[in-house]
């Protein structure tokens, strides 16, 4: 179906159902309950998130899964397509056809740029040049390119902007032809609210065609040869192989991916800074691509979304939550627990990130997906039934962890 | 020729903060073949350790002075530091004045056991994975170092004042025959400067004159050869390791009256050090130093407005958007220049052939 035998199929299929879904799946507790506040995820702006950096992250995939060439600086590419898409606002109109153009344009011809200078190295030389053309781009971008990106203010939309293709009775946020990017849809059923928003849906089946593309890759003779490079590039050369071209459609399929992502970045808000590009933000990809699993289809999308739902739900912690939590416990033990797990939460998201990111690299190389791999592999032996969890098994073994 | 001398001089600060760094890179690159991510976080824990020293010895204990009054007419409480206590009013100000230096007794046991650490608990287990683990396995270590500095010590940029003795600016132009006030540059930065010259000599003296120094740079040319004949070449490693971390924890903590130290201090320097370090050439010590020196002096060059100015007029380029941005030049001048030496000369300046080829 589609081109893909039934096993991606029915992985398409999971993905699809899960990104539709998402509104009602993340919202498994009624809205004023406790647990509702604190758990849920089902609210747009956070979905939106979820949906587009798992968009980046499969992109990043591309790159670091198949190829191996670990890129620091994929951020730059979501800078400049956001800083694409909110100038095609600022001159053209707020519809988001010519913005997503723009910003998947742009971001492919900074990514034959960069790629075509950061190719001509492998390994380590290769990831430090690309942070530091991220760290130029993001250095341009905050003050030396000013006239251009607005410097530290941000680039956004004025009400004396030309907006040529602007008629009278246009919607003054993003649309799609009419179609309003935060307008949205409630369902209040019993206590639950599920909102379905048009700027998650329109992200949602960014993800979903940039998900398939992704599988076309993988399962192609194009990925094929990506992966043979990975393996033994001398061998690849020995063997009369020009990898070069390779490795920039590679580079820049992955660029141009980060671009739509950060195109949409702009279209659910219309404004951008510089940060977007800061080494951090490069960061924030290779770790969502490492937890979830290098090199499998699935893993930079569950890697995107964990780490986003873990950050909104950590950085909401604080000290009362905790007490409340250990509240049936004697004092002392409550307040020691306290203590202890204070500074991993609220403001301190950053350092359960860099654990967590550790105890991955360090014991799971092949990421999440390789753990529930492992896992499944452990159940079934002793079960001695595979049928239970052979769907899964049977997914993580074709895509073969990145080491 | 005065603003010029000058411009050099500027340079040499952040010149030798970038070399000190780059060397402990290297040190570790040349060695143990791994890339450490971390080692900025190295450099940020260097700081702390001036600001800890200063807080030690503030520590002080509250004196009631029944003779005089407070403005609400209680009696004055007066804080006394117990340096004061043991060595006297004058010596223990003095100490307390000079707690950046003194640091280097907190700076070096600490940095040697965070690196020592640092080896055995986690990057001994990374050898043999590939350099992508290496990098992100360093990478997670420097978010956990920089958020445990920031738990403890707050987010804000802590000032850390250098003793007296060095506040205020060295009339250089007299020294150097240019005449009264042509070149005043600040004494700190001067200190900055020596320091790390020193240190940097003491590096090479260890590596080059003594028998340690001689197995280690064995070592780095062939390890397996130097462990068949039967010496324990990887505890000598750990060593080195520990003194690369030494080496940046010193560069940070004597930089903090600079740059007032903050969580993510090591950040800002690591990514430029590593663009100091392929430009020097990866695993060339001499390269490492060196390039340090010349971005250091390049980016203080580019900074300085009146060569800026000068350059816009000459191109006819005022008030053009060309002209802004040469004006902004400064901000990536270092990258450019890697991206052009790493173009015309992919080994760096000084590489050599085999040397972490990939």
């Amino acid at each position: 179906m589609l081109g893909l035998n039934s096993r991606d199929f029915k992985l398409l299929m999971i993905v699809i159902f899960m990104t539709l879904a998402a509104p009602i799946l993340l919202n498994p507790f009624p809205v004023d309950s406790a647990l509702g506040e604190s758990f849920n995820a089902g609210y747009p702006a956070l979905m939106q998130r979820f949906v587009i950096f798992g968009l980046l992250a499969v992109g990043f995939n591309i790159l670091f899964g198949l190829t191996g060439y670990l890129s620091f600086g994929h951020a730059a590419f979501l800078g400049v397509g956001s800083y694409a898409a909110v100038w095609m606002f600022k001159l053209l109109s707020y519809n988001i056809v010519p913005a997503m153009l723009a910003s998947v344009i742009v971001a492919a011809l900074f990514a034959v740029v960069i790629g075509y200078v950061c190719l001509r190295r492998s390994g380590i030389y290769f990831s430090i040049l690309t942070l530091a053309f991220a760290q130029m781009s993001y250095a341009l971008a905050y003050s030396v390119l000013s006239p251009i990106t607005n410097g530290e203010t941000g680039l956004q939309v004025y009400s004396d902007d030309p907006q040529v293709l602007m008629r009278a009775g246009d919607p003054i946020v993003p649309h799609l032809f009419g179609l309003e990017m935060n307008s949205s849809v409630t369902w209040n059923v019993g206590g639950w609210q599920f909102v379905f928003q048009n700027g998650y849906y329109l992200s949602a089946i960014c993800m979903i065609i940039g998900f398939y593309i992704s599988i076309r890759i993988f399962r192609s003779p194009f990925g094929l040869m990506l992966r043979a490079i990975k393996s033994n590039q001398t061998r690849m050369s020995y063997t009369g192989m020009n990898t070069k071209p390779y490795m920039l459609a590679a580079f820049v399929i992955s660029g141009m991916y980060a671009g739509v992502a950060g195109g949409l970045m702009s279209a659910m808000d219309p404004l951008t800074g510089a940060e977007r590009m800061f080494w951090t933000a490069s960061g924030e990809i290779v770790v969502m691509a490492i937890l979830g699993g290098v090199g499998t289809l699935i893993g930079p999308v569950l890697g995107a979304g964990i780490i986003k739902y873990l950050e909104n739900i950590i950085s909401k912690i604080n000290s009362d939550i905790l007490h409340n939590w250990f509240a049936f416990m004697p004092d002392w033990m409550d307040n020691l627990l306290v203590n202890i797990l204070y500074p991993f939460v609220g403001k301190g998201w950053h350092l359960t990130l860099g654990v967590l990111f550790m105890v991955v690299v360090i014991f799971l190389p092949g990421g999440l997906v390789q753990g529930g791999q492992k896992l499944g592999a452990l159940f079934s032996r002793k079960s001695k039934s595979s049928n239970s969890d052979a769907t899964t098994a049977g997914t993580a073994n074709t895509n073969t962890p990145a080491e | 020729m005065d603003s010029f001398i000058l411009q050099i001089l500027n340079g040499l600060d952040k010149g030798s903060a970038y070399a000190l760094i780059a060397l402990g890179l290297t040190l570790i690159f040349g060695t143990l073949g791994v890339v450490n991510f971390a080692h900025g976080a190295l450099f940020m824990i260097g700081a702390f350790c001036a600001v800890t020293m200063q807080r030690i010895l503030g520590l002080s204990r509250t004196v009631v002075d029944e003779t005089q009054t407070d403005f609400l007419g209680n009696p004055l409480q007066m804080q006394v530091p117990y340096v004061q206590d043991w060595f006297g009013p004058v010596a223990g100000a003095a100490i307390q004045d000079w707690a950046v230096p003194l640091a280097i007794f907190l700076t070096i046991p600490v940095m040697l056991l965070v690196g020592w650490g640092m080896e055995r608990g986690l990057i001994k287990h990374f050898y043999k994975r590939p350099h992508a683990d290496q990098i992100l396995v360093t990478f997670g270590l420097a978010i956990v170092i920089g958020e445990i500095i920031k738990a403890f010590y707050g987010a804000n940029p802590i000032q850390t004042p250098m003793p007296s003795a060095f506040v205020g600016t060295v009339d250089l132009g007299r020294y150097l025959g240019l005449g009264e006030g042509a070149v005043a540059y600040p004494t700190w930065r001067l200190v900055y400067f020596f320091f790390s010259a020193a240190i940097i000599a003491a590096v090479f003296a260890f590596l080059q004159f003594t028998t340690f120094g001689m197995v280690v740079r064995a070592g780095m040319a062939d390890r397996e050869t130097v462990g068949m004949l039967g010496i324990d070449i990887d505890k000598r490693f750990t060593f080195m390791f520990g003194l690369a971390a030494s080496v940046a924890g010193l560069a940070g903590m004597m930089y903090a009256p600079i740059l007032s130290p903050h969580y993510n201090i090591g950040m800002d320097f690591l990514v430029l050090s590593f663009v100091v370090v392929v430009v020097g050439g990866m695993g060339s010590l001499p390269g490492a130093v060196l390039a340090g020196f010349l971005l250091g002096i390049t980016q203080s060059f580019f900074s300085n407005p009146a060569f800026k100015g000068y350059f816009v007029e000459l191109l006819r380029l005022e008030g053009t958007f060309a002209g802004t941005v040469i004006t902004g030049l400064d901000q990536i001048i270092i990258y450019l220049v890697a991206i052009i030496i790493l173009l015309t000369r992919p080994r760096g300046l000084l590489g050599r052939k085999g040397v972490m080829e990939d």
